[in-house]
């Protein structure tokens, strides 16, 4: 559905370099992820795809059509959603709903099975003006409009940037609600955690892919044994752990530090405890765990930047 | 079509929602007249002048009399000298003196040409001149009139600047310099911010990624503010001839075609303005700069455009604003018809032309 | 110890809206205290009347000792505030950053010197210093920002959602900030959408609607919400949470 080959994308006359030759593709109906930081190229990647940005390198095609050339064709198919809240803050939810849809050509009543289940939970305020919404159904409703006209792909850029907790995770089950009615859905996130919600990734630092998989092959890639250590103050468990010799990458992930060692065949964890134990931390707990995509992605990062 | 007029009624949702902005939008350019006029217009009534009268004859006291009976003047002093002349501005007390020669009616009668000093306080140079002007024009007036009954026309030396303001009203000239301003203001500087605001909230992204044809999205943009221009021309049009009484000498269509003509190459160029500016601040910015400073400056509105250096006069030439101030004069003011003003017309086409393709041209089918 | 911070009963209303609802806490110095809540539970309102920048409707609070009704002044002297919106003059380099806020402290010359040669070399910007905020990614412009609101030793500095977008290394290395400065005693008041980094915090509030509804370390929250983790306590809270923005 969607190719990339080698796209690159500079600004301020090549000096700055937003995105370095990527490279995927993304099957039809799939869930595909996005997953960076803020300035790693999400956006450029979103916008050349959308054909808002001309690519300087590489070409790119989203449902068959070339992204340079058949531009007027994909922005007939595809619906996208940018990062910030775009839709008119004056206008009520009926009104962007209904203006949107005849903008593509379409009615409100002709798709309304596949908004509906999204539809239904702002429909009670359909008379507010859609400035006047909390973040969550704001969300719902740029959802509904770029839904409205039942692309073929769905582009989200940072869906869920700014946004709580909760209503992230009411907004990832209604992708995979529309993930069963056959629409391909490119989504892009700064979120870690989101990624397991995708069927495959990409992960993405400075431009660069860093890694393509399905999140559960990425996390079984990870190469090191992942001890996750605990004690009284983080702080000082933090500092004393990085000046251990022995120990390779030291991460804080919550309430834990996630480290591994140098030295993989050994078991190094006793002569740890004991150091630790020395340096007088308290009710130290350490175990081993599996890898989540944070612990990969950081990997990846401090691979790639030594 | 029907995407086209979708987005016009968003348009008007915009415009109708923002009741401050349509409030001022819509009420600006009565405010500007009706401020513009009273103040004119009051100023210069009963106006304290002086009078030197060295003739003390026949025909000074005629046209003496025929000032008093006026309402801008009412005569506080008559004086026996020039001195005098400058002890009574000096206190304050009247702001023209006219003189009369020794030999007024003599030279009148024997040498056909006889002048009159107007002496005015130039510290308020717009006073000074709407009053040598009025008159000039109460002179003028006499003289018409004397020479009705003569062979040998007989010219008092004044000039008439006011030939086609026999009822000597101020308002004749601003009328035409508040509808170039309002409709520049209306169309220009709001149709560049509402295209801009557009790009801000992001909502451009979605329409570029839409069916809908750029081109399309610039139109509709546009027609709610040629809309309000209209309404805008008929009420400027309204409180100039029943509040002002500043009549339409010409052809109202003729009028009214001209100002749609105006108000498209002002909307060309808020097209133009928001194809470049990526910021509201910015559109306004160069709305306000570029445009409507040469307006009030170089139309000929304010200052008269003749008086101008040379370069000022060039660069007058590309201010649409001079045109049309022009053209409302010819057919409000002086009645005149296409044929004095096909000229203008065709300038103001060319000009709309130029800048519709400019920002046509322009206008970017991508962000960057 | 004596709080740094001290609310009571601290309420805000815009008209029949109660933004924040008797909310009750304190503070203690060189704490790491996480507050979190959803959108629109009235966090931001809080934190406003906290920096001296709102007036509470009722009830009482001190920061830095100082009275949020009376001493917003003395309030503002002595604490810190950065937030992901604004951060720094992107048109003026590292260093004129850096001295355009010392100045505004009112430090003297001398310690600003050394403060900002301090500052660079903790965050390695050495060869960035002449160069323009703007220029820099955006996690560095985040630690330079909290490292700027820092630089007169407040008392409290006020963080809003510092980490948002920020790649996770970079994020971490602004933990490892933070941890410092509470080390030295100053006391941190943060806001964010990560959860794991609310275990990170000595102790967190959660607040739903108006009202703090949980208040503790994350280890005793989530054993009385019986949850794996912070993510599941927010989310258990925030669930029920009726208004939003």
């Amino acid at each position: 559905m969607v190719t990339l080959d080698k796209l690159s994308k500079t600004y301020n006359k090549g000096s700055v370099l937003a995105v370095d030759k990527v490279s995927f593709e993304v099957n039809k109906g799939e869930l595909f992820g996005l997953i960076g930081p803020d300035g790693a190229g999400k956006t450029s990647i979103f916008r050349m795809l959308t054909t808002l940005l001309l690519p300087d390198e590489g070409s790119a095609t989203v449902d068959g059509f070339d992204i340079v050339k058949d531009y007027k064709s994909i922005r007939n198919t595809v619906g996208y959603m940018p990062g910030r809240f775009s839709l008119y803050q004056d206008l009520s939810v009926e009104e962007n709903l209904n203006f949107f849809a005849t903008i593509f050509n379409t009615t409100i009543e002709e798709n309304y099975d596949l908004i509906k289940d999204i539809y239904v939970q702002i429909e009670p305020f359909k008379d507010r003006k859609a400035g006047k919404l909390s973040g969550g159904m704001k969300q719902k409703l740029a959802l509904s409009c770029a839904l409205i006209h039942r692309p073929t792909i769905l582009f989200l850029d940072e869906p869920t940037t700014g946004v709580d907790a909760v209503s992230r995770k009411e907004f990832w089950e209604m992708l995979k609600r529309l993930k069963t009615q056959g629409i391909t859905i490119l989504v892009s996130t700064p979120y870690m955690d989101e990624a397991t919600l995708c069927d495959r990734i990409a992960l993405i630092q400075s431009g660069k892919i860093l890694s393509i998989d399905t999140p559960q092959n990425i996390v079984d890639a990870y190469p090191d044994k992942l001890f996750a250590i605990k004690a009284e103050s983080i702080y000082y468990l933090l500092n004393d752990l990085r000046a251990y010799t022995k120990v390779k990458g030291c991460f804080t992930f919550g309430e834990f530090v996630h480290i591994s060692f140098k030295d993989k065949s050994a078991t190094n964890e006793p002569e740890l405890l004991a150091y630790l134990k020395e340096k007088g931390h308290k009710n130290i707990e350490i175990k081993a765990v599996t890898p989540g995509i944070e612990d990969c992605f950081i990997r990846l990062m401090t691979e790639e930047t030594n | 079509m029907k995407q086209f007029f979708s987005f016009v009624k968003k348009e008007f949702y915009h415009i109708w929602r923002d009741k401050r902005t349509m409030f001022i939008l819509l009420g600006m350019p009565v405010v500007q007249i009706v401020i513009f006029g009273f103040a004119l217009t009051n100023e210069v009534k009963n106006s304290q002048i002086a009078i030197l009268d060295n003739a003390k004859d026949e025909v000074s006291s005629t046209i003496i009399t025929q000032l008093d009976a006026s309402k801008y003047f009412e005569i506080r002093q008559n004086l026996h000298s020039y001195p005098e002349i400058e002890k009574a501005f000096e206190a304050g007390k009247i702001k023209m003196a006219i003189v009369f020669p020794q030999n007024f009616s003599e030279d009148l009668h024997h040498l056909n040409k006889a002048q009159i000093q107007l002496v005015a306080d130039a510290s308020d140079p717009n006073v000074a001149n709407i009053l040598t002007n009025y008159a000039t024009a109460i002179i003028g007036d006499y003289q018409r009139r004397i020479n009705t009954n003569t062979m040998l026309p007989y010219t008092i030396d004044t000039e008439t600047r006011m030939l086609y303001n026999p009822q000597l009203k101020g308002a004749y000239n601003f009328v035409p310099g508040v509808m170039a301003m309002v409709l520049l203001l209306v169309c220009t500087m709001m149709t560049a911010i509402t295209i801009v605001k557009e790009k801000e909230m992001g909502t451009m992204e979605i329409m570029l990624v839409s069916p809908m044809k750029p081109i399309m999205v610039i139109i509709a943009k546009a027609v709610p503010y040629l809309l309000l221009s209209i309404i805008n021309i008929a009420s400027i049009l309204l409180l100039s001839v029943y509040v002002l009484e500043v009549p339409i000498n010409g052809s109202i269509v003729l009028l009214v075609f001209e100002s749609i003509l105006f108000t498209l190459v002002s909307l060309s160029l808020g097209l133009l303005i928001s194809s470049g500016a990526e910021s509201q601040q910015t559109a306004m910015f160069i709305s306000l700069v570029a445009l409507f400073l040469p307006t009030v400056m170089l139309s000929g509105f304010m200052f008269p455009v003749e008086n101008m250096p040379l370069p000022l006069r060039i660069i007058s030439n590309i201010v649409p604003a001079k045109w049309y101030y022009s053209i409302v004069k010819s057919v409000m003011i002086k009645g005149l018809g296409l044929k004095v003003i096909w000229k203008e017309t065709l300038i103001l086409t060319g000009m709309m032309l130029f800048f519709l393709t400019l920002a046509i041209r322009k206008f970017k089918i991508r962000l960057a | 110890m004596q709080a740094v911070i001290k609310a009571d009963k601290l309420s805000k209303h815009f008209g029949h809206f109660t933004a924040v609802n008797k909310i009750s806490f304190e503070v203690a110095p060189g704490e790491i205290f996480g507050f979190l809540g959803a959108n629109g539970a009235g966090k931001t309102t809080a934190m406003r009347m906290l920096c001296g920048l709102s007036i509470p409707t009722s009830g009482t609070a001190t920061v830095a000792g100082f009275d949020v009704y009376k001493q917003t002044e003395e309030i503002k002297r002595n604490i810190g505030y950065m937030s992901q919106k604004f951060s720094l003059y992107e048109d003026l380099t590292v260093l004129e950053n850096i001295r355009f806020y010392g100045g505004i402290y009112g430090l003297s010359d001398r310690d600003l010197q050394q403060k900002s040669e301090a500052l660079i070399t903790r965050l390695n910007l050495q060869n960035e210093a002449k160069k323009l905020v703007g220029s820099l990614p955006l996690g560095w412009k985040q630690k330079l920002s909290f490292s700027v609101a820092v630089l007169h030793e407040p008392k409290i500095v006020f963080l809003d959602e510092p980490t948002g977008g920020v790649d996770p290394v970079t994020r971490r290395q602004f933990w490892d900030l933070i941890y410092e400065v509470a080390d030295r005693g100053i006391t941190v008041f943060v806001t964010t959408h990560y959860m794991d980094e609310a275990e990170y915090c000595n102790r967190v509030s959660i607040m739903v609607d108006g009202s703090i509804e949980a208040l503790d370390t994350p280890p005793k929250l989530k054993q009385q919400f019986s949850a794996n983790s912070m993510d599941e306590v927010f989310y258990e809270l925030a669930r029920g949470a009726k208004r939003s923005e």
